[in-house]
């Protein structure tokens, strides 16, 4: 996860509509946005940044049906091979008893494991030191930030006529 | 933005917020030092725990003898409390996942606290089954571990077995939820602190910044927690009645117990959200996020739920009646007319009776009432969980062995104890967390904030004036701003 360090130009918006707008008219003119960040989900965003959607619930599924499995079949060897007990007359393979715990454990699987795969692909956890551009951004402002490490004087400008023509508040150059 | 919301309906914020006031407006309670009325609870709540901490300690020194349990009436208020507060937490993941998934707007005013809510409750009802088990020290039993005490495994065909594993399960992820939905609003609160607090608060946000990327999957795990949540929520509750159903006493043995638990669940549990929000939303003053509506749209669920339980009460008599069965009818019988019909009284009287007030709207926005009535439900149903308990197991088939039951001491304390476990985590809480989903809320303001509302529909004199009156008591001029202002 961790990279050298990076110069970022970033730009402040008061409304998610002018953050909307001037991620437009960066894909226009074929700027490459490093990322946004934002006080909450802005709907309509990922398609503009080109973000294919997220693949976190395939994931959880597979977690899922690793839940069902543990304790279908976990249930099954214990009461069919490891030791075999006659409960009230129901047969050693009692299915419908087996439903309840088959179905919790699928959810507490799919569940731990879902939001620690997410956790980890987005690189935080407790202690994970959040790099802040701005203090406002996790309040009420939307943030476009533009890697300024290698780029041109043409790029710059275009950066900063971008921020300009949509009304950024802000304007900030940060090496991170 | 792009949804459409119908015009008649009322808007879910008040008062011409910008993001940065709600920002301001739910953040704040956590950085003001602590209030005279925080205080005093806290201490009560305090003594209540450590009181209930006394009460456990010595019930587990001198075992479940200190209990007025007998032979006949094995389960008695450990149960009974158990299932109250399991019921109770279930209106967080209701209103938290399964209004998630119907697209209820209104939930992100209240989800926070009710799953917090829930969180705390399922950690009192868990304590019950704990201390019951007599010898707490073998609590690993409940374990399926292999062989440690010769190669017996638990039984998995047991509901009480099933009730290990939905309790826990449901506990872990009612957590995992509530957590990640905090973990943005941690990190609005750590960029507005320094010093310490921010030190804090990034260790509780994990770092968060609010990624495009981040946000997507964040909406995407939420999306999924609510949909795995739901059916989870309604099979916590199925399982506890199985405790009960899949037993042969008159009075237990009944199919329709999972519906009418899960219904009697929502309705406790909703009762309890309204009791904390009401005294919450005054006290942080957060009445323009968590507003009338809120409260009327809880009240409706209240008088759904409990119009539920009641049909599934009556149900319970005609069967019992019609099946022939005389166990069966006696166990209705002496449950209506005998030694524990005042229970029964306050069962049908709070449960189905109370909360038919709130057909009235005038009485369903009214905060007083409302507050009455959340409580007159709890008791309710504290007594109903009482009623199916005890006076089931007080007259069994053998009239030599029927029994009476009152609670000791040790049990009033641990049930008190509860209390006091319960508001101090809470009141712990609202001192740490927003109350309120910052992130969510912002993300509904421009559907339902009230600046927006009324200005979308082009004309201002569209506004409902119904609508301003019945919250005038609760922010007065607000709704007489400028209803043109627009971004």
């Amino acid at each position: 996860m961790e990279s050298n360090k990076k110069e970022i130009l970033f730009g402040l918006f008061d409304d998610e509509t002018q953050l909307l707008a001037a991620v437009k008219e960066a894909n226009n003119q074929h700027l490459n946005i490093d990322d946004v960040y934002t006080p909450f989900p802005v709907h309509g965003l990922d398609p503009l940044l080109g973000l294919s959607e997220s693949r976190l619930h395939i994931a959880g599924f597979i977690y899922g049906m690793i839940g069902t499995l543990t304790a279908f079949l976990g249930m099954t060897w214990v009461f069919v091979s490891d030791w075999p007990i006659i409960f009230g007359g129901k047969p050693y393979w009692p299915v419908p008893s087996f439903i309840p715990i088959t179905f919790e454990l699928t959810v507490l699987f799919s569940a731990i494991g879902m939001t620690v795969t997410f956790y980890t692909v987005c690189g935080l956890g407790p202690g994970v030191k959040a790099k802040t551009l701005h203090d406002r951004i996790t309040d009420d402002k939307f943030c476009i930030a533009f890697d300024v490490s290698n780029t041109t004087d043409e790029d710059n400008n275009a950066y900063h006529s971008l921020f300009s023509k949509f009304g950024a508040s802000h304007v900030e150059t940060k090496t991170m | 933005m792009s949804a459409v919301v119908s015009p008649i309906r009322k808007p879910l914020i008040y008062g011409n917020k910008t993001y940065h006031q709600i920002t301001e407006d739910i953040c704040s309670p956590t950085e003001k030092a602590p209030t005279r009325q925080w205080i005093i609870g806290f201490i009560v709540a305090v003594t209540l725990l450590s009181f209930g901490v006394f009460c456990i300690l010595w019930q587990i020194y001198y075992g479940v003898v200190v209990w007025n349990l007998n032979r006949t009436i094995g389960w008695g208020y450990g149960i009974t409390n158990f299932v109250w507060w399991i019921g109770i937490g279930h209106a967080g993941t209701l209103i938290s996942a399964i209004l998630l998934l119907f697209r209820q707007k209104w939930r992100t005013g209240v989800n926070r606290a009710a799953e917090a809510m829930t969180i705390f409750a399922v950690i009192c009802a868990a304590i019950f089954p704990v201390i019951h088990v007599g010898r707490i020290w073998m609590l690993f039993y409940f374990i399926p571990l292999p062989n440690t005490r010769g190669p017996l495994w638990v039984n998995f065909n047991s509901p009480l077995l099933w009730d290990v594993f939905a309790i826990s399960t449901y506990f872990t992820v009612s957590l995992l939820f509530w957590y990640t939905g905090l973990v943005p609003d941690f990190a609005t609160i750590r960029d507005r602190a320094s010093g310490f607090r921010r030190k804090m608060y990034n260790v509780l946000s994990f770092g968060w910044v609010g990624a495009a990327k981040h946000w997507q999957r964040f909406e995407s795990l939420c999306l999924v927690l609510a949909g795995l949540a739901t059916p989870l929520v309604l099979s916590v509750h199925t399982i506890v009645s199985f405790d009960f159903a899949t037993s042969v006493i008159p009075g237990w043995h009944t199919t329709i117990f999972p519906p009418y638990f899960v219904a009697g669940a929502i309705f406790s549990g909703f009762a309890m959200v309204q009791t904390l929000m009401l005294v919450t939303r005054k006290a942080l003053k957060l009445e323009d996020y968590i507003t009338i509506n809120h409260i009327e749209s809880m009240n409706k669920v209240i008088v759904l739920t409990g119009s539920i339980v009641g049909v599934a009460y009556l149900s319970e008599l005609f069967i019992a009646w019609y099946s022939g069965a005389v166990y069966e009818q006696f166990a209705f019988a002496n449950r209506a007319a005998g030694i524990y019909f005042w229970a029964y009284m306050g069962q049908m009287g709070c449960n189905v009776l109370s909360p038919q007030v709130f057909w009235s709207r005038k009485i369903r926005t009214s905060i007083w009432w409302t507050f009455f009535i959340s409580i007159f439900v709890n008791i309710g149903m504290w007594f109903e969980r009482f009623v199916i308990i005890v006076t089931s197991l007080a007259r069994d088939f053998l009239p030599s062995s029927w029994s009476y039951y009152y609670p000791s001491w040790n049990e009033i304390g641990i049930y008190l104890g509860t209390f006091g476990i319960f508001f101090t985590f809470y009141l712990i809480f609202v001192r740490i967390a927003p109350v309120v989903a910052i992130a969510e809320v912002k993300a509904i303001h421009k559907l339902a904030g009230n600046q927006y509302r009324f200005s979308n529909q082009g004309d201002e004199h569209h506004e409902p004036h119904g609508s301003t009156s019945l919250i005038a008591d609760d922010n007065e001029s607000d709704n007489q701003d400028d209803h043109s202002h627009n971004h």
